[in-house]
């Protein structure tokens, strides 16, 4: 059953990519309307997922690589449409959904075994924190990954005066990079609580709160500099525009790169 | 007795076909529309009709007993109404009959047959043309049926292709620029230095689209005073402007000077103090007022009037792409029309009700027949006339009203009606 649904909402993103392609490319809104229900009905199909995974496993969808990333692009996709709800760039699907799509593709060949979770009532507490926070940050980032990309087209179309179908599809460059700001500003404050909370839980596992591993903690504080700089430039001497949207997206860049060091 | 089949003419002169100086000539005064229209629908051979009159065309649709005669009517029509020879005209006229005449309308209201492809004015003047003919009661099911059909086409083809969406013109491009840049332009200012003509007309477009602060710069004082009352803006002295670059996000540059006036050195000072808040400029002097390399600052965008000239003919050539688009979508509403346009024609219908009725007759006879056997020759004839006049009386009422309804505004319901009773689409 879960695997029955796991499959229907892995074709969903895919049908749902296509044709916000075909919308990219062709402007027929009745795709962009059709695409969009695929995709709620991909959402669907994953929620029904997670749902029975995690009555079988008796925890949240936090533990395994397979699970974590089954979540991300859940909240993808959630996230993804409260931003369409609030912004209307009907657009941002072509670039955010197939990015869902792979992610979640890519969880498919990862192992579908439960992993034993930690007895202590707290100790399992910060982990749900911080598996929870990161990942609901990593959504975010991946938004803003997606309307850095659509920045950085419009801008070169804008600033090389050759202004080329998707110049009149997609939404200005303030609004871009507004998006951009909203979804950092939200994103951030969880990936640090995050980070945070998954200091202490290695506290409780009887491991250091910090400590510079190279390939699980550096990357990690190297992705939390990134997007501290983007955010915080913003605020204090103005970083905004093209520099913003590459940092957005070298962020999610890391944070993927980060991922997989993880795994390996 | 006008026919039940619906005949559709158009007959008219446009841009295309016909120079300016003719044009004039034929159009016909908005005021007295309404006395022309009524004019016309009395003729007999003429049911319905609507005059579309505007600069670049005069067009009369019309729904007509037979198309060749309905076309010479119309002609001669638009010839005697301007008191001008006949003759002299027949080389500008066209004139297209029921498909073509569906599809000529078609065309000219969704803007593919304007002047400028895809401006959006056409749409409005056939609504008028529409609108004063039904005042008049000039129209009826097949026009009426057939203009609204056309709006809708309209609409679909300006929502779904991307034939009205790009400036033609220096100006509407500029403000999609800004509209690009800046989105929503009302909490945006904007800056003109130097007073030309242009700049003019650029920033009333923007103010027209929401900016609300304006600032003037010119070397002339008095100028730049006079400019901003007009456009209900501040104004600056010449060398003021170059301190207050900061303050605004689009800056639209019209000077006489002979060299460059703002240098990457100024604008890069001013987008700093703005916290790199983008900034659009427009020179539209030649020679320049800007210096080029003004474009290589991040979030500075600089267009001068050659580039705003590529990005116009960029437009016109996307909007005749566009069009091939739109003419797909027309077609294919054509050919709905039509399908509509055929169940209007009563006569196939009254064949049918008829010959099903003289079929159920044949059979009851028959079979009453066969149980009279000694019935004379005579007399079976006699039963065979009887019963073939109790038909035709019962149905002639029928089939004289079904012809008479067919034109009126629910002139299709009836005929719809008639097919249900009488089982003819079974």
């Amino acid at each position: 059953m879960d695997k029955i649904s796991f499959n229907l909402s892995l074709l969903s993103y895919l049908i749902a990519s296509l044709g916000y392609f075909v919308y990219l490319a062709y402007r027929r809104p009745l795709v962009a309307t059709l695409a969009g229900w695929t995709v709620a009905f991909g959402l669907l199909c994953q929620t029904v997922t997670i749902g029975i995974r995690s009555s079988q496993t008796g925890h949240g969808p936090y533990t395994t690589s397979f699970e974590v990333a089954l979540f991300l692009a859940w909240l993808m996709v959630v996230v993804y449409f409260l931003t369409e709800w609030k912004y209307k760039i009907k657009d941002l699907g072509a670039f955010v959904i197939p990015l869902v799509f792979i992610v979640l593709l890519f969880s498919a060949f990862l192992s579908k075994d439960a992993a034993l979770v930690p007895e202590s009532e707290e100790v399992r507490f910060w982990l749900t924190m911080h598996r929870t926070l990161s990942i609901m940050g990593y959504a975010a980032f991946s938004i803003a990954f997606a309307a850095g990309i659509m920045y950085l087209i419009q801008e070169h179309q804008v600033k090389t005066k050759k202004l080329g179908i998707m110049y009149f599809r997609m939404p200005s460059l303030e609004v871009l990079d507004d998006l951009n700001f909203k979804v950092i500003m939200i994103g951030f404050p969880l990936f640090t609580l995050g980070f945070m909370t998954g200091s202490i839980w290695n506290t409780q596992m009887n491991l250091p709160f910090f400590s510079w591993d190279l390939t699980r903690t550096l990357p990690l504080v190297l992705t939390w500099l990134i997007y501290c700089t983007v955010f915080f430039g913003r605020m204090m001497v103005g970083v905004r525009g093209k520099k913003a949207a590459q940092g957005a997206i070298l962020g999610f860049i890391t944070v993927i790169g980060t991922y997989f060091l993880h795994i390996l | 007795m006008i026919s039940t089949e619906p005949n559709l003419v158009l007959v008219g002169v446009n841009h295309k076909t016909t120079p300016v100086e003719i044009r004039e000539k034929l159009a016909f005064n908005q005021v007295k529309l309404e006395a022309s229209l009524e004019q016309l629908v009395r003729c007999p051979e003429i049911a319905e009709n609507i005059i579309l009159s505007t600069c670049n065309r005069v067009e009369i649709y019309a729904r007509v007993e037979n198309t060749d005669q309905g076309i010479q009517l119309l002609k001669d029509f638009i010839s005697d109404y301007h008191g001008i020879e006949r003759g002299s005209l027949d080389q500008y006229f066209y004139s297209y009959t029921d498909t073509q005449a569906v599809e000529h309308l078609f065309r000219v209201s969704a803007s593919l047959d304007s002047m400028i492809l895809g401006e959006a004015q056409i749409l409005g003047q056939v609504k008028d043309a529409y609108s004063t003919a039904r005042s008049v009661s000039s129209t009826g099911l097949v026009l009426n049926q057939l203009f609204e059909k056309a709006f809708n086409v309209a609409k679909k083809v300006r929502e779904e292709t991307g034939i009205s969406e790009r400036g033609v013109s220096i100006s509407s491009a500029a403000v999609e620029l800004a509209k690009k840049i800046f989105e929503d332009l009302e909490n945006h200012s904007v800056m003109l230095v130097g007073t030309g003509e242009m700049a003019e007309l650029a920033a009333k477009h923007l103010i027209s689209y929401g900016v609300k602060t304006v600032y003037v710069a010119s070397r002339t004082y008095e100028r730049a005073i006079a400019l901003a009352q007009t456009l209900n803006g501040c104004a600056l002295g010449f060398e003021a402007f170059k301190e207050e670059l900061y303050r605004a996000d689009i800056v639209i540059t019209s000077t006489a000077a002979p060299n460059f006036i703002i240098s990457k050195e100024m604008i890069e000072k001013a987008i700093h103090k703005r916290k790199n808040k983008p900034i659009f400029l427009i020179d539209i002097a030649v020679p320049r007022d800007i210096a080029p390399e003004v474009n290589d600052l991040e979030n500075v965008y600089l267009y001068d009037i050659d580039d705003l000239q590529n990005v116009v003919n960029a437009n016109m050539e996307e909007r005749q792409k566009e069009a091939e688009n739109a003419m797909e979508i027309i077609q294919e509403e054509v050919t709905k029309f039509n399908n509509w346009f055929s169940t209007l024609d009563a006569v196939p219908t009254i064949v049918e009700m008829r010959n099903r009725a003289e079929d159920m007759r044949l059979t009851e006879v028959d079979k009453t027949l066969k149980t009279l056997p000694h019935l004379s020759d005579a007399d079976q004839q006699a039963i065979h006339q009887l019963t073939q006049s109790l038909v035709n009386k019962i149905l002639h009422k029928p089939t004289i009203n079904l012809k008479k309804k067919i034109q009126s505004l629910d002139g299709h319901v009836y005929l719809k009606a008639i097919r249900h009773l009488f089982h003819l689409d079974d």
